[in-house]
């Protein structure tokens, strides 16, 4: 009897990560077939380069704050490389599923739609770190010595507080999509979170341009964990001491969002009727 | 011609009508014009604070291009995207027959299917930066630098639904385009910089691949009165050529149309 009933949560456990796998091969091989959609979507993230040819032209004239032209050209390249690696869309997915009912056959799967979604998501990461290789290359060729970091506890870091931001992007992404099971223009709130990323995050400059004051409420918000902080993490432009306590931000963040789309999605569940929200 | 603009009214009406069942989405849109141009204006004014001049430009003189890219991203999101971003879907399920089936030209159809007026708030904010960089420039423009502007701005419209034709024109032949639309979007938000910042390969793409330059950074020079006759009528017939060029295109796609699918 005991023994039955341990082995019950292992066995689920197994079967769970069966099912991830089976999961993970089905979207890999859906990433590769939509290889297209991809690329459009990677040329249209070109922000940081335009953003790159502005600011370094800018920094020609003169140093800009502590930013030099080759500075800037190490910080937006690294942006551009977390960006596509932590990039989602699962808020238009859960949005567009929610209005015209597909979403009732992922509830008639046995496992929580969630990690069907964040599966899909992750898949995507061969091709991802694919097309940010070339952009890594460039950096390691051009402004590597001089701008990025040597310290080993940052590199260490760094991967984590990559995952850590596309953990913030993604539960913050699965919270509005489920509130699109109460209410039917939630996609304007993911809008006004897009605002505030665009700004606050670090991606049209680097956040230690804002004046003191505004940097101080800007490092209490999520923004500049879903962006700035695994690329300053990178450039060094961090104390040992800040990382740590900034992955704990971080982390927290990202569980503290977890948390709440998942409670969103419970109780939203409830009310779903199949068709339009 | 007066049957086309009786017809133009019709869909105005019904896009308008559309509109009005959704106000709480006019009441969203608006704000969230208003959040996306003060976000705009972020890194411009982080860059003038401190800075006086930026390749020439100072503060107020940007902020006439921020304008000029504000009041046309009214145009393209509550004018030509909407409709045209309906094309898409009418290839993709066939049902774009319906449309040919009409006795009327079809890219008039199309383009005129749907309005979305909410969306279009940008373009009273756009007015408003126009207003607001003369103020903080303490002058008014000429009445030939607001004509010549206002030229420009017609040309640019031209030209941005011109793109928007030869990007729809290939839903055609690919089936998803959706997202290449989404991808003309953004490299338009380039344009809300004064093109004279970019050097080199992108200040060549931008002048002549994606005429972003001419669309707004002419209008801001000549509202200045710093654009030459010449560099005016360049881009006038540059629009022109454009529009040609985008009609075309658009007949020479649709005789590839063989119903559901492309």
């Amino acid at each position: 009897m005991t023994a039955a009933l341990t082995a019950l949560p292992r066995r689920s456990f197994v079967r769970t990560g069966g099912i991830v796998a089976a999961l993970a091969r089905i979207a890999f091989a859906a990433a590769i077939a939509y290889r297209s959609q991809f690329i459009v979507w990677i040329l249209a993230t070109n922000t940081p380069l335009v953003m790159l040819a502005l600011w370094s032209s800018v920094a020609r004239e003169a140093p800009f704050g502590h930013f030099g032209e080759r500075a800037f050209v190490a910080y937006f390249l690294l942006t551009l490389i977390v960006r596509l690696l932590t990039g989602t869309w699962v808020v238009w997915e859960m949005n567009l599923e929610i209005k015209d009912g597909t979403l009732s056959q992922r509830l008639l799967r046995p496992v929580h739609p969630f990690l069907v979604y964040a599966v899909d998501n992750l898949a995507g990461i061969p091709l991802r770190v694919l097309v940010s290789l070339p952009v890594a290359v460039v950096v390691v060729a051009t402004v590597a010595r001089a701008e990025l970091t040597s310290d080993p506890l940052m590199w260490l870091a760094a991967p984590f507080a990559v995952l850590g931001a596309w953990l913030i992007s993604f539960s913050a992404m699965l919270a509005i999509g489920s509130l699109g099971l109460f209410w039917e223009s939630s996609i304007a709130l993911w809008d006004l979170w897009f605002s505030f990323y665009f700004v606050f995050s670090g991606y049209l400059f680097p956040l230690e341009l804002f004046p003191r004051w505004l940097l101080r409420w800007v490092a209490v918000s999520p923004f500049p964990y879903t962006l700035s902080f695994p690329v300053e993490t990178m450039l060094g432009m961090t104390s040992r001491a800040d990382v740590l306590s900034g992955l704990a931000k971080q982390y927290a963040y990202g569980v503290g969002f977890l948390v709440l789309a998942l409670w969103l999605w419970r109780r939203g569940l409830v009310r779903y009727a199949a068709y339009g929200g | 011609m007066p049957r086309y603009l009786r017809l133009l009214g019709i869909q105005l009406r019904t896009s308008l009508l559309l509109a009005m069942q959704y106000r709480l989405e006019f009441f969203l849109d608006g704000v969230m014009s208003v959040f996306w141009t003060a976000s705009a204006l972020v890194p411009l004014l982080v860059l003038f604070g401190a800075r006086t001049s930026v390749a020439g430009w100072t503060w107020p003189e940007a902020l006439l291009v921020v304008a000029a890219f504000t009041t046309l991203k009214g145009v393209l999101d509550g004018a030509i995207q909407p409709s045209l971003g309906n094309v898409v879907e009418h290839v993709r399920k066939g049902t774009l027959d319906f449309l040919l089936l009409k006795p009327v030209d079809a890219q008039f159809m199309v383009s005129t299917s749907r309005f979305e007026p909410w969306r279009g708030s940008d373009m009273w904010l756009g007015l408003l930066l126009f207003a607001w960089g003369f103020h903080a420039m303490g002058r008014t423009p000429t009445l030939g630098g607001v004509a010549a502007a206002g030229a420009l701005l017609v040309a640019a419209v031209a030209i941005l639904y011109s793109i928007s034709i030869l990007v729809i024109s290939l839903a055609f032949f690919v089936v998803k385009v959706d997202n290449l639309i989404y991808l003309f979007i953004s490299v338009y938000d380039a344009a809300r910089w004064p093109a004279s910042i970019f050097r080199g390969a992108l200040a060549f793409v931008f002048t002549f691949v994606v005429p972003l330059a001419v669309m707004t950074t002419f209008p801001a020079r000549a509202l200045l009165g710093r654009l030459s006759t010449l560099e005016w009528a360049g881009a006038m017939v540059g629009a022109a050529v454009f529009s040609w060029l985008a009609r075309r295109v658009w007949v020479r796609s649709i005789g590839h149309y063989t119903s559901a699918g492309g």
